[in-house]
């Protein structure tokens, strides 16, 4: 089981009230964990990457077991503790705010 | 007795406004999408209950919300603005090739006739539609290959079609402008286009009387008249009385001629509202006194309409698409400030009264009129 802890809004927009819990089968990898929360919450397309290119959002970062997975591969594994659920991959807003400079 | 909603977009969220017919007492739901940029909410005309609501964020993207409850309840709906083919690109502010980017949907025009199909205008400047309530997006990408493209720049807001105005007379003819491109005419629902803009001036261009390139902030029309348009450009007041083939400039004796919003009185096709702006650096009233003018001769005489408005220290802007009309039978008019108030009046602008104070900034203001 794979803990995604996703930012205020997008609580909202998936109208959950806590972490999200999925399985995911295979590797676990930014793009499997993305692609498993994707077909559980469809509203959720597009909001952390582009529809198309499936490139992350400038805004949005991945955060887990205190290390930043914002500019790793979307392939490369993520670490152990992630895919046993023992600790929570992290959907983070940057502090920028939303805006470029 | 018939009831108005005020449909209200801001920086932060969303507003729905209600009142009966008198429009003296408003009931304030929201915000709706707290947190979230609304730039438009609209109304479809063949079902006031269904809403549709243009939410973004800098940092998640763009959705698209729908309701079928008046705005008591939302669900988004598709969000995937792809433009057709190889975008290519226009200029850049600096006059260099850039390529084009799907940033924000700024307009939503709902068919007249059919809920489920809704026109979307976005940044960086396309028109795209949707025949299934949301949910699929195309693009009408005869507006981008028309040939103009790559002279199309961004305006300070960014290069956004911001208006969709759809013929009531003849099912097959659109309207939209872009800033900054100009305004543009379909005759064949939107897969061919032609520009119309012969007769506006604008100092910023190497050739001020360009086929494309004007910097058009909003046009308006009357449905009874669809021929005859009305346009606020980044500078000058203008009107078209053939469907956009020729502009007259109808300034008049306005202070000043920039600003953003224009529309049009419900009941009087030569009843039009402006917001004049100090200018294009100094996006807030003259004088430091919010004044709507009003013109009942379809332009060039103007009148100032105070009465209930700040005469004094109000340095707010008024933007593109924040006004309204209804179409009760005492005209009712809106519009909301940058600094979050809501104006509205129940005479034609004789006198106003802020139905709603301190919101986020406001983008965006539509209004029904209910049954």
């Amino acid at each position: 089981m794979i803990r995604i802890v996703l930012p205020a809004h997008l609580r909202t927009l998936a109208r959950v009230n806590a972490e999200v819990h999925l399985e995911v089968e295979g590797p676990v990898t930014q793009r499997s964990v993305l692609d498993a929360l994707e077909a559980s919450y469809p509203m959720l397309r597009g909001t952390l990457r582009d529809h198309v290119t499936q490139t992350r959002r400038p805004f949005v970062r991945f955060f887990a077991c205190e290390q930043d997975f914002s500019h790793e591969l979307p392939d490369a594994p993520l670490p152990e503790a992630v895919a046993s659920g023992a600790e929570p991959f992290l959907v983070v807003g940057a502090i920028a705010g939303g805006r470029r400079p | 007795m018939s009831t108005a909603r005020v449909l209200v977009g801001t920086r932060k969220g969303a507003f729905v406004l209600t009142s009966d017919g008198k429009r003296q007492e408003w009931d304030i739901s929201g915000p709706h999408f707290a947190g979230w940029e609304i730039y438009h909410i609209k109304g479809s005309p063949a079902d006031p209950n269904r809403l549709y609501a243009s939410q973004a964020s800098g940092w998640f993207g763009q959705l698209i919300q729908r309701s079928n409850d008046g705005g008591k309840t939302w669900e988004p709906v598709g969000n995937k603005f792809v433009y057709d083919g190889v975008p290519g690109t226009h200029q850049w502010y600096d006059g260099t090739p850039h390529p084009w980017e799907f940033k924000r949907v700024w307009h939503l025009e709902p068919s007249l006739t059919d809920p489920d199909t809704i026109y979307a205008g976005v940044e960086d400047a396309g028109l795209f539609r949707s025949n299934d309530g949301g949910q699929n997006w195309h693009e009408l990408s005869g507006l981008r290959g028309h040939g103009s493209g790559p002279r199309w720049q961004p305006g300070a807001g960014g290069m956004c079609l911001h208006t969709i105005l759809l013929d009531p007379a003849n099912p097959n003819r659109i309207f939209v402008a872009i800033s900054a491109a100009g305004a543009f005419r379909s005759d064949d629902s939107g897969q061919t286009w032609q520009p119309i803009n012969r007769g506006l001036h604008s100092a910023f261009l190497p050739d001020p009387k360009a086929e494309v390139g004007h910097c058009v902030h909003r046009i308006a029309m009357h449905r009874s008249r669809p021929e005859v348009l009305y346009m606020q450009k980044h500078w000058d007041v203008m009107r078209t009385d053939d469907a956009g083939e020729n502009w007259q400039e109808v300034s008049g004796n306005l202070p000043t001629d920039f600003g953003f919003p224009i529309d049009v009185h419900a009941h009087e096709p030569e009843t039009i509202y402006v917001v004049p702006i100090k200018s294009d650096s100094e996006h807030y009233p003259p004088e430091g006194k919010l004044r709507v003018y009003r013109s009942r001769t379809g332009g060039n005489e103007w009148e100032p309409l105070t009465n209930g408005l700040p005469q004094n220290n109000c340095y707010v802007n008024v933007l593109r698409d924040a006004m309204a009309v209804d179409s009760l039978d005492s005209c009712g008019i809106y519009f909301g400030t940058t600094g979050g108030q809501v104006y509205a009046s129940a005479d034609s602008g004789d006198t106003w009264s802020a139905i709603v104070r301190d919101l986020p900034a406001v983008l965006s203001v539509e209004v029904q009129t209910l049954p």
